[in-house]
């Protein structure tokens, strides 16, 4: 190790060893969690090393129900978000007058406490004995029948959750792609319109390859977030979502740790480490895709 | 094509809002450009060069006046149906796709009749690199190019479509001093084998001069000149133009005529048949200056730079208004320890302006 590496290790020390205490480790101790069989969170024993957990998990019907929660979340509210997103931010750019106005209104869910949020829904969206809530109001109007969103059938406690994602995840996105489309040079679009270019295909031919990094970069990350999603859940569904079907993966976790059926450290360990497999590989998919299609400067 | 501008005028709103009036960018333009010819628009930062130019293009609406290309009023056509090559200053080549691709752009926009194969789109895009000598770069992405080769490759997006006409905006700003030279040329002996009525915008007087066909002599929204680059330069109409044309600069005195002599710091220096006496700015070139030993003009001297075939003779004198002096004489004068120099002045490179108006006050010689 020459003289300059052995500095630069030295200043990479303390960063090194706080996300080696707190990301490396756990990281390794949860895979590990993952395949010990029987382990006692009393006596701190386990009987056998081997793939039980997993096997476990993946025939538990609750996890199956997550897992398809998840996928259905992700499928829905990903590309939904992503395309309104860049819909209200395409649309915000080419207006000028009260831009600062809607940019402003558009972030308010950004900086909502996510319980508040699931609280403005609850008035939207749940029945009492007092009214159908606010969109069944709507609904009614159009001469329909009241449904329950929040404890009745499955489609429509999805359509809620997917409603509400999008909803909470929507203002970063118009956020990052409002400042993308601010940054391409005004030049381009007098150059292709000079061209005889049609408004659609300056967006396809010229907007979209030039914000496609941050595209990318919303695409990814809000994969990630979905197959992470659970607090939208709880706020909409409360802490008992295995009896109302709207478990995801991570709430799945956190009732195999802390639930009311909890105390099973190695089960949560091997829906994580799932959770991982699935994640990272669609996030490979993705980096592979972009390669084509996503253009830096 | 030839291009007729009349009355062409653009304001904008200030962008201080508490002054009420508009910025004219643009002012009362009318002036003709001829089929065919290199056209340089020429004036310093803020003159409204550029303005022109997105005037021609359709990229902004005039205010009034009115825009014809041939015979077509096109003053009302927006930039899309217009057909005009438009070159930036900062090339605006897209950086996602190959020189090729870039090249082809205004191909795939063509629709309905005039739609191309592919096929015969690369062979477009390919003649048209071939006139910008590009056709070996064509799988190349813009940022994988010099400043130059991008300043082709725009020039030749511009070209393919065969524009009515081609509009370069400060086509040479963004490069080096030797490929400056060197693309000016290029873009003349382009311009030369398309034909295209071409319109280009610069602050540099040389590379105006060089290359154009006319020039306009513009400043704060207003045409000063419009003339042939040498006529322009021999006969300037007022002050400005005559500062504005010429490196090294035209000397400016301060002088007065007196009974139909020039005086500058009380000495005769010439005979100006047919002036009023009145104070005047008297302009002199640089190769208006011979050194003669009983010359009028008495100057300190302050410096030779030689150049070989001629010197610069660098001097003073208490009436010149500027820094110092250029002359530029014959290297035969022998000016080696002489703490000043006697010039004659040569009547047809001295201009004179008045010195109210600065408008140019012609003399008989």
């Amino acid at each position: 190790m020459g003289k300059k590496s052995w500095k630069a290790w030295l200043y990479l020390l303390p960063a090194a060893l706080f996300l080696g205490v707190f990301m490396v480790y756990p990281l390794i101790d949860v895979f590990i969690y993952s395949l010990e069989e029987g382990y006692n969170f009393a006596s701190q024993t386990y009987y056998d090393i081997g793939l039980y957990n997993y096997s476990y998990v993946l025939h538990d019907p609750y996890f199956l129900q997550a897992l398809k929660n998840t996928f259905i979340l992700v499928l829905i509210t990903v590309p939904v978000s992503t395309g309104l997103a860049l819909l209200i931010s395409v649309g915000l750019s080419s207006i000028e007058k009260v831009r600062q106005l809607y940019q402003t209104v558009y972030f308010l869910p950004y900086v909502t406490n996510t319980l508040a949020v699931g609280l403005v829904f609850m008035i939207l969206f749940k029945q009492t004995p007092y009214s159908d809530g606010l969109m069944n109001v709507v609904l009614g109007l159009f001469g329909m029948e009241p449904i329950d969103f929040i404890t009745g059938p499955y489609w429509a406690k999805m359509l809620v959750l997917c409603v509400y994602t999008v909803w909470v995840v929507m203002p970063f996105k118009v956020l990052i792609l409002t400042g993308a489309l601010a940054s391409v040079n005004q030049n381009y679009y007098d150059a292709a319109k000079v061209d005889g270019t049609s408004r659609f295909h300056i967006f396809t031919w010229v907007t979209l390859p030039m914000i496609s990094p941050s595209l990318f970069y919303l695409i990814i990350t809000g994969f990630i977030g979905a197959f992470k999603a659970y607090s939208d859940a709880v706020a909409l569904f409360g802490t008992d979502l295995n009896v109302a079907e709207m478990n995801t993966i991570v709430g799945y976790v956190y009732d195999m740790l802390y639930g009311n059926s909890g105390g099973y450290p190695s089960y949560a360990s091997a829906a994580a480490i799932v959770l991982f497999a699935i994640v990272l590989t669609i996030t490979c998919i993705n980096l592979l895709v972009s390669k084509k299609h996503v253009h830096y400067e | 094509m030839k291009v007729v501008l009349q009355n062409l005028t653009k304001k904008f709103p200030n962008r201080n809002k508490k002054i009420k009036d508009d910025v004219v960018a643009v002012d009362d333009f009318t002036f003709e450009i001829p089929d065919g010819k290199l056209i340089g628009l020429l004036g310093p930062s803020g003159c409204g060069k550029s303005t022109t130019l997105h005037l021609l293009s359709g990229l902004q609406e005039p205010t009034c006046g009115k825009i014809f290309f041939g015979d077509e009023d096109v003053t009302d056509l927006p930039a899309e149906h217009r057909g005009v090559g438009l070159v930036f200053q900062n090339y605006a080549l897209y950086p996602h796709l190959t020189v090729e691709k870039n090249i082809m752009f205004p191909l795939r926009n063509r629709r309905g009749a005039d739609k191309l194969t592919k096929q015969q789109m690369r062979e477009k895009a390919l003649e048209a690199a071939k006139l910008v000598q590009l056709e070996e770069l064509m799988d190349r992405k813009p940022s994988e190019l010099s400043g130059g080769q991008q300043q082709r490759v725009a020039i030749a997006r511009a070209l393919v479509k065969m524009p009515k006409i081609l509009l370069l905006d400060e086509p040479l700003s963004n490069l080096d001093a030797r490929l400056r030279l060197q693309t000016r040329e290029e873009i003349r002996r382009i311009q030369r084998s398309t034909g295209i009525t071409t319109v280009f915008v610069t602050h540099d007087q040389e590379e105006a001069m060089s290359i154009s066909d006319l020039i306009v002599v513009m400043k704060e929204g207003r045409v000063h000149q419009i003339g042939k680059p040498q006529a322009v330069y021999d006969d300037p109409v007022n002050l400005f133009v005559a500062q504005f044309l010429g490196t090294p600069p035209i000397n400016v005195f301060e002088g007065e005529i007196k009974g139909e002599k020039l005086y500058i710091g009380g000495a005769a220096v010439l005979e100006v048949s047919g002036v009023a006496d009145q104070p005047v700015y008297a302009g002199v070139r640089p190769e208006g200056f011979t050194v003669a030993e009983n010359g009028a003009l008495c100057c300190g001297l302050t410096e030779v730079e030689v150049m070989g075939r001629d010197i610069t003779v660098v001097a003073s004198h208490e009436s010149f208004l500027g820094e110092e002096i250029r002359a530029i004489v014959s290297a035969d004068n022998d000016l080696e320890g002489q703490k000043q120099v006697r010039f004659d002045l040569k009547p047809g490179k001295v201009h004179l302006f008045a010195k109210d108006t600065q408008q140019r006050i012609r003399f008989g010689g």
